[in-house]
């Protein structure tokens, strides 16, 4: 299984803040190795995530999101306590789910 | 063998209206390949079905002016207005300009931010697509530069 | 910067007008750089790698199935708060001067089993070398905020420091630079990075106090080890091997001129 995320959910208000780090590699394709061959395309398609259980965000992703992709949303009527759940899949049908708790 | 027949033409039709961006939001959505593959802005824009945009003060991007490393670009992108269906961040001079497609619920703040590749200086836009089919659109250039040994 | 520059008066105000002009426009891509360096300190990727360093410590691995709990990097078994900023250091158990990584090392063979040697023969980002890394960056992060205090009470210590500036004077390869060539002085830079003069106390989160960082624009992760070899690449000098005495050296030397300068590591880096 891929390395697991970081994330940080912090309640501000009535609403809270998910700061992700997720570590992938997100290969564009257009690269070649030392031998001149291309590298193929390999990176995150869809990201979801869900509060308490239920879906809040999806979001689909193409090559030119960054390596180890960082990304910030806002849940609305979260409070301390509640629990966050991001989750990613990729090209090759690898996945990932990481949980955290807003503090 | 008309069964079969069906079947498969419903799937076409399914993966082409997914591949347009009009297959709903929320469902678990066949990833936009057709967007993904287009060059340029309008192109982009209207493999995900939408309107011709219009430049909008209700849209923002935040970015750096200037990226040390075209590697990793913080921008993030926002709408004040209620009714956004999706944000979508795009970089017209990157050789795929569709970066990321966020659908939006009402469950979440419509603002999100991420970090993006950038092939060269390029215009950087954000563009929200509205549950009234409207497009709407800020800009704003970012210059990557080639910085020096790295320290 | 200053700049000589002799000519008559006329064209010496146009000059000055020009230069005056030229410094301003980088000025304000210094503050573009700053504001872009800004940006992405919320969310260093160093996080991750610094998550898998500090599961490694814990994990029970190798042939002795053990921990690194039990590591002395200088501060007592075990105490990993504060040991960043007071290495490299004598070890009485190893009777030589250590770095951090090669200190991980040391600690990894005689806890774990694992063949230290074969480690340090392994190319930066690949099996255990990898490892170290991660290991690295968890132990500067528990350093954050710290200030260095490398000690000087040992004569080995001293022999290095003065060992480490002599290295980092020394001209060889085949345009004879030194460290000192790009380091030995305030005010240089390459296009866009500023090089910070590491014969003294470059300020807080700069120079020796800004590695381990994570260099976006090639995703990897960096401790000192493999900034020192890309330093020596980029001098076109043979790579000095890994946790060898003249990298320590140079990190006893650039350490106690950093003494009071707070570390930033993991930092975020081009």
């Amino acid at each position: 299984m891929a390395d697991p995320m970081r994330i940080r959910a912090q309640a501000q208000g009535d609403k809270a803040v998910v700061r992700v780090l997720m570590s992938h590699e997100m290969e564009t394709g257009q690269r070649k190795d030392s031998a001149g061959k291309t590298i193929p395309a390999w990176f995150i398609q869809e990201v979801t995530a869900s509060l308490n259980g239920s879906p809040v965000l999806t979001a689909q992703w193409g090559t030119a999101v960054s390596k180890n992709p960082f990304m910030q949303f806002t849940i609305r009527g979260a409070k301390a306590g509640d629990k966050v759940s991001v989750s990613w899949v990729d090209n090759r049908g690898d996945k990932r789910t990481d949980e955290a708790t807003v503090a | 063998m008309r069964r079969r027949m069906m079947l498969k033409r419903g799937a076409e039709v399914a993966a082409a209206l997914a591949a347009a961006g009009l297959w709903p939001a929320g469902a678990h959505a066949a990833w936009a390949q057709q967007a993904f593959d287009a060059k340029g802005f309008a192109e982009a824009l209207k493999a995900l079905g939408a309107r011709t945009p219009q430049e909008s003060k209700d849209v923002t991007l935040t970015g750096p002016d200037i990226a040390e490393n075209g590697a990793v670009v913080p921008v993030a992108c926002a709408c004040a207005l209620p009714g956004v269906k999706r944000l979508v961040l795009l970089v017209d001079k990157n050789p795929n300009t569709l970066a990321a497609v966020f659908d939006v619920s009402d469950a979440i703040e419509p603002q999100f931010a991420t970090r993006v590749k950038m092939a060269q200086t390029s215009n950087v836009y954000a563009v929200a697509l509205m549950d009234d089919g409207q497009a709407l659109f800020a800009q704003k250039e970012i210059k990557v530069t080639l910085g020096g040994c790295g320290g | 910067m200053r700049r000589g520059l002799l000519v008559r008066s006329g064209a010496w105000a146009m000059a000055t007008l020009l230069a005056g002009a030229a410094a301003q426009a980088q000025k304000n891509t210094a503050d573009g750089i700053a504001e872009y360096r800004k940006m992405l300190e919320d969310g260093n990727p160093a996080d991750l790698f610094e998550a898998k360093g500090e599961a490694l410590w814990k994990q029970k691995r190798g042939p002795k199935n053990a921990s690194l709990e039990s590591c002395d990097l200088g501060k007592g078994p075990g105490v990993v708060k504060g040991a960043f900023v007071e290495l490299p250091r004598y070890f009485a158990d190893t009777a030589k001067v250590q770095d951090l990584e090669s200190r991980l090392v040391s600690c990894m063979q005689a806890l774990q089993g694992f063949d230290g040697a074969a480690i340090a023969g392994t190319p930066f980002g690949r099996g255990e070398q990898d490892n170290v890394t991660a290991l690295a960056t968890y132990v500067a992060a528990a350093s954050r905020g710290l200030r260095f205090s490398l000690p000087q009470g040992h004569p080995e210590e001293r022999r290095l420091y003065e060992v480490g500036k002599r290295v980092f004077y020394f001209r060889g390869g085949p345009y004879d630079f030194s460290c000192a060539s790009c380091h030995g002085e305030d005010g240089k830079r390459i296009r866009l990075q500023d090089l910070p003069n590491l014969t003294k106390n470059p300020g807080d989160g700069v120079g020796f106090a800004a590695w381990p960082a994570y260099r976006v624009s090639n995703g990897q992760m960096w401790g000192m080890q493999l900034r020192l070899n890309d330093c020596y690449r980029q001098q076109r000098f043979p790579y000095p091997g890994f946790g060898s005495e003249v990298t320590v050296a140079l990190g006893v030397y650039m350490g106690v001129n950093a003494k009071g300068a707070e570390s930033i590591a993991p930092a975020i880096k081009r």
